[in-house]
């Protein structure tokens, strides 16, 4: 046997300060999306699988779209204006039943093992969330080869790449937050599935990421205009297709739509180990 | 905090709506040995060990680690353990290895020793053959191993096993208490363990609590526990004397009978 690490002989470290805290989250970010690297890269099926849906979007829906000019989006073919979106409900779709995933994990006791290491519950969220992101920028990258083979006109932008890069981690941490928060409440896979089921599509269609705000009826608006799906899909448009997008105020609300979510994601932690 | 026991618990209580789940528990884990708490489904053993480790929270003063309040300070207290819980929890999609080093990190072992930390653990619980293969490739006793690793790579204090060897075959669960009793003599860590395989608790601890709706009955070694009901009793007669042998009491809560199943279903 190999000459095992002995503890030291009295704790000595005391609980971190909001400073600590920050240091942790960060260290346990980096930490988880590690993680979800090395499982997909242990499974990459799962990138394939997940591309069916938005390449019938893009092939089916784009391309048909794009013929009839039924969706007016001025000097932009619509082809381009829709993967953007396309690209933000993919992701969408992977952060919204990232809660599915702790309930798994509190029922295989992974979240109780988690919760003993000196983790605190907003840094372990907030590695989740970012985690999510992780896979949505994985699966991103599938989307968006697909988009350049359909002919999709894309920035060559590094510094605008870069910005869907975090256009695309703060939304999925969103979601990701939102599904935690939603599983913390009702603590079962199936009530979560369901629910997730019946809330993911009408937050795309209450978005822009398939028709302009201006088409919408004005509750559509309203409703669009509380929608954080509807920045993230204005951010990488505007990064993406150089439509215009007001970045500030898109990266605004999502950096705080995130926070916000994490911070009760991370509230209802203790409910879901408990349930 | 020289002489500070393990683990001290002083008057834990813990309710759940009108359920007493814990009730006034007074508890002493010396430092280096192996501590059993034994009792039937619902006696409230869960719920201590939850409580010790920080899942459920304790009031102030109440449970101490080596003289550490876990309320108060309780990254100091999980910086001191180690946890395996019952269920399978090691990652099927990630190598040994990689399920190894997920929990150095989360314990901040230095980047500089993780590599030979993380081997270390391997070699001692006998994976660092097939520490580069995928979890999901391992047997069950194999799975109960890696997370003995995953538990001792941050040299814990105190090794807090729930339910060890549930689920597992004979040959298995021999070769989990084999590298337990081995890590223990190398280490001199504290070994807190929860179990209803009454032969094992005999055999492997040196201190054993019966536990029965949420108060400890009985405390002593297995000698102790078996001498004090009569010359040849053995300790599943010491556990019917103390919890009675009813069937409404042994039958345990749902979430315990769902549990046991989930991981008896996933070590096959």
């Amino acid at each position: 046997m190999s000459v095992l690490p002995v503890a030291p002989p009295a704790a000595s470290a005391e609980d971190p300060g909001p400073l600590g805290i920050l240091a942790t989250a960060v260290r346990r970010v980096a930490t988880m999306c590690l993680v979800e690297l090395q499982r997909l890269r242990h499974d990459r099926s799962e990138l394939i699988t997940r591309a069916v849906q938005p390449a019938l979007w893009l092939i089916v829906f784009g391309q048909v779209f794009t013929r009839i000019h039924a969706i007016p989006t001025g000097d932009t073919p619509y082809l381009d204006y829709l993967a953007p979106g396309i690209l933000a409900q993919s992701a969408l779709f992977i952060a919204i039943f990232y809660g599915i995933q702790i309930i798994w994990e509190r029922d295989a006791g992974v979240l109780s093992k988690l919760l003993v290491t000196p983790t605190p519950r907003i840094a372990l969220v907030t590695a989740k969330a970012f985690a999510a992101g992780v896979r949505a920028v994985a699966q991103a990258v599938v989307v968006l080869l697909l988009a350049l083979v359909l002919g999709v006109s894309l920035s060559a932008n590094p510094l605008q790449w870069l910005g869907v890069v975090a256009a695309l981690l703060l939304g999925s941490a969103f979601f990701c937050c939102l599904s935690i928060t939603i599983a913390g409440l009702v603590l079962s896979r199936d009530r979560l599935m369901g629910i997730g089921q019946a809330i993911t599509m009408p937050l795309f269609f209450a978005s822009n990421a398939l028709y302009p705000v201006e088409l919408m009826p004005g509750w559509l608006q309203v409703v669009n205009h509380v929608n954080p799906l509807s920045y993230e899909v204005e951010a990488l448009r505007g990064l993406l297709i150089g439509t215009p997008a007001r970045l500030w105020l898109d990266f605004g609300v999502l950096v705080l739509a995130a926070a916000a979510m994490i911070t009760i994601a991370s509230s209802l932690l203790p409910r879901l180990v408990r349930g | 905090m020289t002489g500070d026991p393990a683990v001290r618990c002083t008057g834990l209580r813990q309710q759940f709506g009108d359920t007493v789940a814990v009730d006034g528990l007074d508890l002493e884990v010396r430092p280096g040995e192996v501590f059993g708490l034994l009792g039937p489904n619902g006696a409230g053993k869960t719920t201590t060990i939850r409580m010790i480790t920080t899942l459920l929270p304790a009031p102030p003063g109440a449970i101490e680690i080596f003289g550490v309040d876990v309320a108060r300070r309780r990254s100091a207290v999980r910086r001191m353990l180690g946890y395996v819980p019952q269920q399978l929890s090691a990652d099927g999609t990630l190598s040994g290895r990689e399920n190894v080093a997920l929990f150095a990190r989360l314990f901040d072992v230095p980047r500089r020793e993780r590599t030979a930390q993380v081997d270390a653990v391997l070699d001692a619980v006998d994976l660092l053959d097939v520490a580069d293969k995928q979890v999901k490739t391992y047997s069950g006793g194999m799975v109960r191993r890696l997370e003995l690793a995953q538990a001792l790579v941050s040299a814990p204090r105190v090794l807090v096993l729930d339910e060890p060897t549930v689920g597992l075959d004979p040959v298995a669960r021999d070769g989990v208490w084999e590298r337990i009793t081995a890590i223990r003599e190398a280490t001199g860590m504290t070994v807190l363990v929860t179990t209803h395989a009454m032969q094992e608790a005999d055999t492997e601890c040196d201190r054993i609590a019966l536990m029965h709706r949420g108060r400890i009955r009985a405390l002593g070694t297995p000698a102790e526990l078996r001498g004090a009901i009569g010359p040849d009793a053995t300790l599943d007669d010491v556990f019917r004397h103390h919890t009675g042998d009813t069937l409404a009491d042994r039958s345990g809560g749902l979430r315990d009978v769902r549990a046991a199943r989930r991981t008896a279903g996933r070590l096959g």
